[in-house]
């Protein structure tokens, strides 16, 4: 089973695509463009349509999906944990 | 599989354009006129009223915009016969002599010195005229190129971008290449990805027209914003649905352009196109607003990609739903038309779920209800630029 995708290798986040991903699940994420599977471990539960973070990120970096920016990081994030807004905030507007 | 060669059922009209439904509709000027309307619609059983809240003390572009999303709603092939309702004769006549270009059967009636009544009985009687006379008309076969394609996502999340949106742009692609009439448009929700667009326009001119578009647009946004329009732009259920900004909800929605199509022109708010090809027009990234744009400038059958389960549908267009998220199919499995899910699974290829929307939109044009029709969503909004004066 698919648990998450993500776009592009480069991404720096994966979607869940199923309900009920919980902490300490081993887990699989396919990398649409590739055509490929990695293996990555959940720390917290994820909600099917929520991402996950695929590396450790610092408050300011870019968060890259679709291989492009989609916003920059405004609270620290290890690889695993929920990434959404209260980590993550648009660069526009 | 479709090809140049795949036809459909349609219903040709006088200019010229092919129809997917036979709608005989009740269409107010104003305001004022709805009660009218609707006591039309309730005597001659199978016209269709069409309320909405404007159409007084308008002035400049937002009148012209009014008057152009009235005649172009009732210009649309999918409909058979209008009858016009205005509380008085002047506007009404603007209106109906627009939609009498196309040469379909239309009459306009006002109100004052006539009053609900009398109105009400004339209009009830050239109602029920058109009803039985486009009752009478027969679906002819068309080609498939003949179908003018819109498209615009709502209640979008994550699973969108990869899913359900990338299904539209898998049929859009196809659609390009035999030479269909397609549109898009959402001009905020582009914001992060506006560069992407840019790359597939046609011409420089062409992206010259859509980039002064969106800018003008985001000085709109950045003149009344209070905050970063966190849950307006993402929304609420976006952000529910897992989106988090807007740079990435743009990104998903332009995968509804496919990878192939180019942007071969710009359009204002319900402008018709002149030609075929990908348009761009100028819009609000609202549902209804968007959708009820696209219909009055012509198109006659609708892609909808949801994420979390956008509900709506249009008085004359018929809305097919799109869905890759499996607890949105499960949980409001009534409005969906094509489950995309399996893609996200690796299940289905990208071009079978293409394949799969592109077979419901030729069985939709066939005259297949979707599930928007079916659930009685009419959703007619019309845009405003500002205050009435």
């Amino acid at each position: 089973m698919i648990h998450f995708v993500l776009h592009e290798a480069k991404d720096t986040v994966a979607v869940a695509v199923v309900e009920g991903i919980t902490a300490g699940a081993d887990l699989t994420a396919w990398i649409m463009d590739d055509d490929k599977q990695i293996a990555i471990k959940a720390l917290q539960d994820i909600p099917i349509g929520h991402k996950i973070a695929l590396k450790d990120m610092a408050v300011g970096d870019t968060i890259f999906k679709y291989g492009t920016d989609i916003g920059r990081v405004i609270a620290p994030i290890k690889a695993g944990e929920h990434a959404h807004v209260h980590n993550i905030k648009t660069k526009r507007w | 599989m479709i090809t140049k060669d795949t036809t459909f059922w349609g219903y040709r009209r006088a200019n010229g354009r092919v129809g997917v439904r036979n709608h005989v509709i009740i269409l107010p000027v104003d305001d004022l006129s709805n009660a009218a309307c609707e006591a039309v619609a309730h005597n001659i059983k199978g016209v269709m009223a069409i309320p909405h809240p404007y159409g007084r003390l308008q002035f400049g572009a937002d009148l012209d915009l009014h008057f152009r999303t009235l005649i172009g709603t009732g210009s649309n092939p999918n409909v058979a016969a209008v009858v016009v309702i205005g509380i008085e004769e002047g506007w009404t006549k603007r209106v109906v002599d627009g939609i009498a270009k196309t040469g379909k059967p239309v009459v306009g009636f006002g109100i004052e010195q006539h009053g609900d009544h009398d109105t009400i009985m004339r209009a009830s009687k050239a109602a029920r005229a058109f009803l039985q006379d486009a009752s009478e008309l027969h679906r002819v076969e068309c080609g498939v190129a003949d179908l003018w394609v819109s498209t615009k996502c709502g209640e979008s999340d994550t699973t969108s971008g990869c899913g359900a949106n990338p299904t539209v742009g898998s049929a859009f692609d196809r659609l390009y290449g035999l030479g269909s009439t397609l549109v898009f448009g959402e001009t905020t929700e582009i914001t992060g990805g506006e560069k992407v667009v840019v790359e597939r326009c046609r011409t420089p001119k062409v992206a010259e027209d859509f980039m002064a578009m969106f800018n003008r647009y985001q000085d709109v946004v950045n003149r009344h914003k209070t905050s970063d329009l966190s849950e307006s732009q993402p929304t609420k259920g976006n952000i529910l649905g897992g989106l988090t900004t807007i740079e990435e909800k743009a990104m998903g929605n332009i995968q509804k352009i496919g990878k192939k199509c180019l942007v071969d022109g710009v359009l204002d708010k319900a402008e018709t196109p002149t030609g075929p090809g990908l348009w761009f027009m100028d819009s609000s990234s609202a549902a209804a607003e968007m959708v009820t744009l696209c219909a009055a400038a012509g198109f006659t059958v609708h892609f909808f990609p949801t994420g979390q389960g956008n509900v709506i549908g249009n008085p004359i267009l018929p809305v097919i739903k799109i869905c890759a998220n499996p607890r949105t199919v499960r949980t409001m499995s009534e409005h969906i038309d094509v489950d995309s899910c399996a893609l996200l699974q690796r299940e289905l290829l990208l071009d079978d779920a293409g394949d799969k929307l592109l077979d419901m939109m030729l069985r939709t044009a066939n005259g297949r209800l979707t599930a928007a029709e079916a659930l009685g969503h009419r959703e007619f909004v019309l845009t405003r630029l500002y205050e009435s004066a």
